[in-house]
């Protein structure tokens, strides 16, 4: 049982720290469309590890299935969101930040 | 007329189970088990169906099966594609310097069908260090915003993935 509890704990650890390391990026890098690629991309990796370990720490059961469809429908909807929101920036016309520039 | 009953029989097959996992406590707890709390499930499965079975299921069958049999190795590869994006994003905003080299680049493919274009426009949004702005259906145009310029290559010399997603949908 102490196994489980260790993998499923590490799991959620892991996840824990991308989101941390995503919302670290939102505040360090210098605009709109970079800011997205760190909050876009780290979310949902870690998203799905700390569902994975709530996988886990569940066993197998009827929940196991529910979380694991969250999950998927999680890594359809991630990206399509991030999508959404940059298009939404370019139309509307956010300038986006090129090297040598100061920060916004 | 028999595709449209088909698509419509596989889409209400798959609406029903998956509304069976998310409230399956009703049938499986004997106490429970109601034929009206059944039935709710099958009037809401047939109405998403009515609304969506053509969505699920392409009318043309005819390599249906191919393709889905492609698919697989390619979500595997997505995966890994995933761990290598999160990572990069990692190194990238933790490293003190932040080597970053923010680039608007442009593209045109051979996919035209909604499936293959979407599939590409999400991949590329999980792929390390770039996202899809904007995607021209009738040219198959892409516009990606790279967050440096190693990502921007891969997509404009390499191409290795718009060759993955041609392959899949067999359109090349």
């Amino acid at each position: 049982m102490y196994v489980i509890d260790i993998i499923s704990t590490l799991f959620m650890a892991i996840g824990a720290f991308f989101m941390i390391t995503g919302a670290l990026g939102l505040l360090r890098l210098p605009d709109f469309y970079t800011r997205l690629h760190a909050t876009g991309k780290c979310d949902t990796l870690g998203e799905v590890l700390i569902i994975a370990g709530c996988m886990i720490y569940e066993g197998w059961s009827l929940l196991t299935i529910k979380l694991f469809l969250v999950a998927a429908f999680y890594l359809f909807a991630g990206p399509t969101a991030t999508h959404a929101i940059m298009k939404a920036a370019y139309v509307t016309g956010v300038k986006p930040w090129k090297k040598g520039d100061d920060r916004v | 007329m028999r595709e449209k009953t088909f698509s419509i029989i596989v889409t209400f097959g798959i609406m029903f189970i998956f509304w069976l996992f998310f409230s399956a406590w009703i049938v499986i707890i004997p106490q429970h088990y109601d034929l009206i709390e059944l039935s709710k499930g099958i009037v809401s499965a047939l109405i998403v169906t009515l609304v969506s079975h053509e969505l699920l299921v392409p009318g043309k069958g005819e390599s249906i099966r191919l393709k889905a049999l492609r698919f697989v190795p390619y979500v595997v590869w997505e995966f890994w594609q995933i761990v290598m994006a999160t990572l990069d994003v990692t190194y990238r905003v933790l490293h003190p310097k932040m080597p970053i080299d923010p680039q608007i680049i442009e593209f045109e493919t051979t996919l035209r069908s909604g499936l293959s274009l979407t599939t590409l426009a999400n991949s590329i949004t999980l792929t390390p260090g770039t996202i899809t702005v904007i995607v021209e259906p009738d040219k198959g145009k892409f516009v990606v915003h790279a967050i440096a310029k190693e990502p921007a290559d891969s997509l404009l010399v390499d191409q290795t993935m718009q060759r993955k997603v041609a392959h899949v949908f067999m359109e090349g």
